[in-house]
């Protein structure tokens, strides 16, 4: 039977009179070994919540290891956007002693501290949770049996959980059933009897740590589909029309071309595993030239080996899609961890004035979007088209409403209509068209693509009047682009003390910073930036309504004391009210980590307001 | 081995397709080559001219690739399809217009500092992946563009810029290493040989698979006399391979077979200036085929879907 020790502390597991308390949303965080199937835990739970029209995110992390070594999976779901993983969890599962007291701190206090009481002795001395010990490893033996030893303890907590939080235990099932459905009868009966011994466990006296989530009301009469951000981008890629790409392993890169390799052939397209970054983008690019929509990807390092030939594709002006991942840097750095350290690298990494298209989605919802975007701005411009996405968003797990594929799904194919007696490859009066081979001419000239400087019809040429030319007319499109984007939405106070401006994964934890700013009395906006480059004309319009502009970005302060979007805002806007929030400790920002910013930044302002010795 | 032409030709050269005018020199003249005068790549551009009328593919679907260097300005010359890429890469590049295009006829034109030297991984791994490109190595043991520094083929003692007292290193033995690759076709010519090169550049042509002609193409301005050695015209000796003709003579059974690849590299280990000819071809799938073939494998589960249709079963899957 189950002892749970009830802490006394407000907002506690407690109830009153063995009721269910209500609440909108959960973060529950698993704290295990990478072997021990946490992620699928956590990915059950995440579907389910997808499932269940529940909003959902998750947040983990993996050793940079072969095999083993401590990992976490942090789910957070309830009825209502879920922005963030959550700064504090409300349940923590310890699998060992070791995730006991690594993860201890970031339970909130009057939580509730999940063990398995054949690995962890919690300290009784600390009485800020509630806590409850369950033998999880020797109940799944006892459960399973035979050989598999403790395997599926993992399934066994899931029951627990499901028992704790009420969860649809059909629904859950059926998952478990479609997990493991493709192996043998085995493995899914020993499965469902872990599910079983979890969820029956004799918990009785758990009754009053129940929790049930609040009744859904979602306006969206879409179905729910529960997918990470890899995995919608790699989607997003096969709506766009691509069907062709080539790239090298990298961590975390990688996700995204081994579904490919393995979903193009069923739309009749390939993927290359390339000998190297090198040969990826140049594959791709050979795809590209030949009239496909194409893609290359990588993550930081491997971007840096693709710069000299994306600088050609810029010169030839070659459509082509490229993904960078972003890992912490610099050089191999922390390739499980995330940083937004390849903002300039996108934007200017290679050599000669390269001006080229770079986008980022805000969370993974917008990983399927921005493929389709980047799709038609590679076609439209013909240029390449870097999408920055990041390691936290590569991993994770968010439900968004099944995309409506009918009305978005792009169908490429090759040029090949003849081309008139006008055509000129490189045009100085209009956008590149290009003709892929195959393609008739009317002069019966073919044309020759290249990465020397050119005139319009593709020949070598050193003029300088010429080159001069060919630069303003690869800069101009690119300008063109910005003057048609739309202005990004301005979230929260259109005015005011404080805007907060973001790009990429950060959108969700920068929006609830700026609810909590404006609880507590500050007008504040949020202003998130998905077009990095070309930048949208009339940000400085937006600027001009606050007092201060905070970036805030997950990579460092540099030489000059501003992060890499905030360098590039001041150089272009030239507004001293431009500032930044930066940290680089390798893991998404928590909310409090943006309002303590703000924060900061707002008292050495009023310091040097109030007391004008401190200038001096 | 037959040397099958490739699996899917264009109507026009199956002849179903109305006739249209053959390709000639004219028809393929582009730019005036900007080589200096007398160098060995002016009768490469003659004989692989000569080639393309005698393989008389749709203009249109002929495709030339090439990376940095003297040579790699080939794809200016010819009028077809084509790209002048960056150093090293060109052979990826031509393999992604391969792979992602059945009905073009791709060729890629370099030298040795492009081949051997930058884009020394891309000549092993497009080898070993066997894919449907034919590439032509004009080697002239130096680097010319950039005005004489030593280059991957440069023999030890030739003086260079980058080596006043001579090269140091060990330079790449070409057919050596193309086989020990993976190539299914090597081929070695010599560039004051037009007719020889023509049927080198031919064969290579008709070849099913990655196929790799090497020939030595003089550089007059940094490196003049390289290869007198096998020019009779300046006293040299050509000394060509005898392929074996399998009619059970006893005189066959010193000639070469060409799907013998130990011996090949005993042809590849001759002093110099060695031996020229076909001197490796090997009937393997190429990539091209093996993803054709993956592609149908992973149809069949989906036969009769559209592509619409897919995509909507797999985000069903995701709900």
């Amino acid at each position: 039977m189950v002892k749970p020790n009830i802490t006394s502390l407000a907002g506690g597991g407690a109830a009153s009179a063995g009721q269910p308390r209500s609440i909108q949303d959960a973060v529950i965080r698993l704290a295990g070994d990478s072997q021990d199937g946490i992620q699928t835990i956590g990915g059950f739970l995440a579907r389910l919540a997808g499932r269940s029209d529940q909003d959902v995110m998750t947040y983990m992390t993996i050793p940079s290891t072969i095999s083993g070594g401590p990992s976490i999976f942090q789910v957070r779901m309830g009825t209502g956007d879920i922005l963030s993983a959550g700064d504090w969890a409300d349940v923590l599962v310890a699998f060992y002693q070791h995730s006991y007291e690594d993860h201890i701190e970031s339970l909130r206090p009057g939580g509730v501290l999940l063990y398995d009481n054949d690995h962890v002795k919690p300290n009784p001395d600390d009485k800020r949770f509630t806590t409850i010990g369950v033998p999880v490893t020797s109940r799944t033996i006892e459960a399973v049996g035979g050989a598999a030893k403790d395997k599926g303890k993992n399934i066994f907590v899931l029951g627990l959980l499901a028992r704790i939080f009420q969860l649809d235990v059909a629904k859950l099932t059926g998952l478990v059933r479609e997990r493991f459905g493709g192996r043998t009868e085995d493995v899914v009966r020993n499965a469902l009897l872990a599910f079983d011994a979890g969820y029956g466990y004799p918990a009785d006296n758990l009754r009053d740590c129940f929790f049930r989530f609040e009744a859904v009301q979602r306006v969206s009469s879409r179905p729910q589909v529960t997918m990470d951000g890899n995995q919608a981008l790699a989607y997003g890629l096969i709506a766009a029309g691509v069907r062709y790409g080539a790239a090298y392993p990298i961590t975390p890169w990688s996700s995204i071309m081994e579904m490919l390799r393995t979903e193009l052939p069923k739309y009749g397209g390939i993927f290359v595993q390339a000998e190297d970054e090198l040969a990826a983008v140049s594959y791709a690019l050979g795809a590209a030239y030949a009239g496909h929509l194409a893609v290359t990807g990588s993550s930081g390092p491997g971007l840096s080996l693709k710069m000299e030939a994306l600088s050609w594709a810029v010169m030839a002006e070659m459509p082509l899609i490229v993904i960078n991942v972003q890992r912490g840097g610099p050089s191999t750095g922390l390739p499980t961890s995330v940083e937004q350290s390849d903002l300039l690298q996108g934007i200017f990494g290679s050599h000669g004035d390269t001006p080229r298209v770079v986008l980022a989605p805000k969370n993974v919802e917008d990983c399927f979007y921005i493929a389709l975007e980047a799709g038609r701005l590679a076609r439209q411009y013909s240029t390449p088209v870097l999408i920055l996405t990041d390691q936290s968003l590569a991993t994770r797990i968010e439900a968004f409403d099944e995309p409506d594929l009918a009305r978005l799904m792009v169908e490429v194919k090759p040029d090949l209509t003849e081309r008139g007696a006008d055509f000129k490859p490189y045009p100085l009066d209009r956008l590149t068209r290009h003709a892929p081979p195959g393609t008739r001419t009317a002069s019966g000239k073919f044309p020759n693509v290249t990465g020397l400087e050119h005139d319009e019809d593709g020949h070598p040429s050193a003029n300088p009047a010429m080159h001069a030319k060919m630069t303003a007319k690869r800069r101009e499109k690119i300008k063109a682009l910005g003057a048609e984007l739309a202005l990004p939405e301005v979230h929260g106070d259109r005015e005011g003390t404080v805007l907060l401006v973001g790009w990429g994964s950060t959108w969700g934890p920068i929006r609830e910073a700026v609810e909590r700013l404006r609880q507590s009395g500050l007008t504040a906006g949020q202003m998130h930036l998905r077009h990095l480059h070309p930048l949208p004309s009339g940000l400085d319009g937006i600027f001009a309504q606050y007092r201060h502009v905070f970036v805030v970005e997950m990579n460092d302060e540099g030489l000059y004391g501003f992060g890499q979007l905030a360098l590039l805002l001041r150089a272009r806007y030239a507004n001293p009210a431009i500032r930044g929030i930066n940290k680089t400790d390798g893991l998404t920002f928590r909310v409090s980590e943006i309002v303590d910013g703000v924060t900061r930044h707002l008292a050495r302002h009023d310091l040097r307001e109030t007391v004008p010795s401190f200038r001096r | 081995m037959s040397p099958a032409a490739p699996a899917t030709l264009t109507p026009a050269t199956n002849g179903a397709a109305p006739a249209r005018p053959p390709l000639t020199r004219k028809s393929l003249a582009a730019d005036h080559p900007t080589w200096c005068p007398g160098c060995g790549d002016f009768a490469v551009l003659a004989a692989f001219q000569r080639t393309l009328e005698r393989l008389q593919y749709p203009q249109e679907n002929i495709v030339l690739f090439a990376g940095i260097g003297c040579s790699s300005r080939f794809p200016y010359f010819v009028n077809t399809h084509g790209g002048h890429f960056i150093h090293g890469r060109a052979l990826p590049i031509a393999a992604g217009v391969s792979l992602s295009r059945d009905d073009l006829h791709v060729f890629v034109f370099g030298g040795d500092g492009d081949g051997f030297s930058i884009g020394g991984n891309h000549l092993v791994h497009t080898a070993r992946k066997n894919v449907r490109i034919t590439y032509v190595i004009m080697d002239n043991f130096v680097y010319g563009l950039t005005k004489k520094q030593t280059s991957p083929t440069s023999p030890v003692g030739f003086q260079t810029k980058t080596d006043p007292t001579g090269a140091l290193d060990q330079p790449i033995n070409p057919m050596r290493a193309l086989i020990s690759s993976g190539a299914t076709f090597v081929a070695r010519s010599q560039a004051t040989q037009v007719a020889h090169m023509t049927e080198m550049m031919e064969r290579a042509a008709r070849h099913d698979g990655f196929s790799v002609v090497e020939i030595l193409s003089e550089c007059v301005e940094f490196y003049p006399g390289a290869f007198d050695a096998a020019n009779p015209r300046k006293n040299g000796a050509l000394k060509l391979i005898e392929e074996k003709k399998h009619d059970g003579s006893p005189e066959d059974a010193q000639r070469h077979d060409l799907s013998d690849e130990v011996a090949a590299f005993r042809l590849a280990a001759l002093p110099w200036p060695g031996v020229f000819g076909v001197f490796y071809e090997a009937a393997r799938p190429t990539k091209n085929r093996l993803e054709a073939e993956l592609i149908a494998r992973s149809r069949e589960k989906t036969a009769g879907q559209s592509e619409l249709q897919i995509l909507q079963s797999a985000f069903a899957r995701l709900r």
